[in-house]
């Protein structure tokens, strides 16, 4: 962490940091199963928690499903009554997240197929095969090397980006431009946290196919932000 | 040797630690010459953690009146069978 006072960080990006990828452990939510006891225990207040959590965060998924708002809301509606329905025989060898998740998904896939506001499936499992693997790719010369090469950008720290307003709309605007399966993916792996093997039981697609997706809707993020973030050339 | 279109392409494979000992191998030593690779792994990385902190903000919402109703009755409904 860069001291609260420091200098923006002008330092060479350097290749240690690269070896601490690690996987993460899944965190293991022992409150949420406590939720789902007082939920089946009738306590509204549990519900009231559960909505709380989770509402804002269905309707951005919802909404990649969806052609519009509303239709949206009525996915998140479905959700719920699916959800309270389906209760009673969670069985808890995932978590409530990616349950809940996995509700919404099928809700939008069976309204998919007789309803034209939500985007299509197949449109979504076929990972938009007409799109060259990566956006970038023609920033590559004949021989795989960088053409026109990325530029420093003037932080790396995700927080002190965050802070800036016109950064984090750009961000969200940068998702709600992608294109469905990539938008899909991208919040259920990169906003929401979940693991690939989550995300691929949630939408029934390949991990290859998840990760093509994931690959160039972050691509694209990337290059919507590089003209906010790009460190101004010093002469 | 990748190229650096290689490593590209194989960003998100090695930030979901997909790729094998050898492929990791041969990313690292690219990302141990190439300035612009690493500047580019890293700006991937970072995009990934403004996606990440943006799930993490969130405002709660209350619940509305129909899923309020819908609620009590389910909970009536399971207490009467």
């Amino acid at each position: 962490m860069p001291h609260p006072g420091a200098a923006p960080s002008r330092a060479p990006v350097g290749t240690v940091r690269f070896l601490a990828v690690r996987p993460g452990a899944p965190h293991m939510r022992d409150e949420e199963g406590e939720l789902v006891d007082r939920l089946l225990a009738g306590d509204e207040s549990a519900f009231e928690q559960l909505v709380g959590r989770y509402q804002e965060r269905l309707r951005r998924l919802a909404r990649a499903f969806v052609r519009s708002d509303a239709a949206a809301d009525d996915v998140v509606q479905e959700t719920w009554l699916a959800v309270l329905r389906g209760l009673p025989r969670f069985e808890r060898r995932s978590t409530l997240r990616t349950w809940i998740f996995h509700v919404l998904a099928n809700r939008a896939r069976t309204q998919a197929v007789r309803d034209a506001k939500f985007v299509q499936f197949p449109e979504l499992a076929a990972g938009e095969a007409e799109e060259p693997l990566s956006p970038d790719r023609d920033r590559f010369d004949a021989k795989g090397g960088w053409r026109e090469p990325p530029r420093p950008w003037r932080s790396y720290d995700p927080e002190r980006l965050l802070l800036d307003d016109e950064i984090r709309q750009a961000l969200e605007r940068a998702v709600e431009a992608l294109p469905p399966g990539q938008r899909v993916v991208v919040i259920l792996r990169d906003i929401e946290g979940l693991t690939a093997e989550e995300a691929c039981n949630i939408l029934g697609i390949s991990e290859t196919n998840q990760r093509v997706l994931l690959h160039r809707g972050r691509t694209r993020i990337r290059r919507a932000l590089a003209p906010l973030l790009d460190r101004p050339e010093r002469r | 040797m990748l190229t650096c279109k290689d490593v590209a392409e194989r960003v998100a494979a090695y930030l979901d630690r997909r790729l094998s000992w050898q492929e990791w191998c041969a990313f690292l030593l690219h990302l141990a010459v190439c300035v612009f690779c690493r500047r580019y792994v890293a700006q991937m990385q970072a995009t990934r953690a403004m996606l990440r902190k943006l799930g993490e903000i969130g405002r709660g919402e209350a619940l509305d009146d129909s899923l309020r109703r819908a609620l009590r009755a389910w909970r009536d409904e399971r207490a009467a069978g």
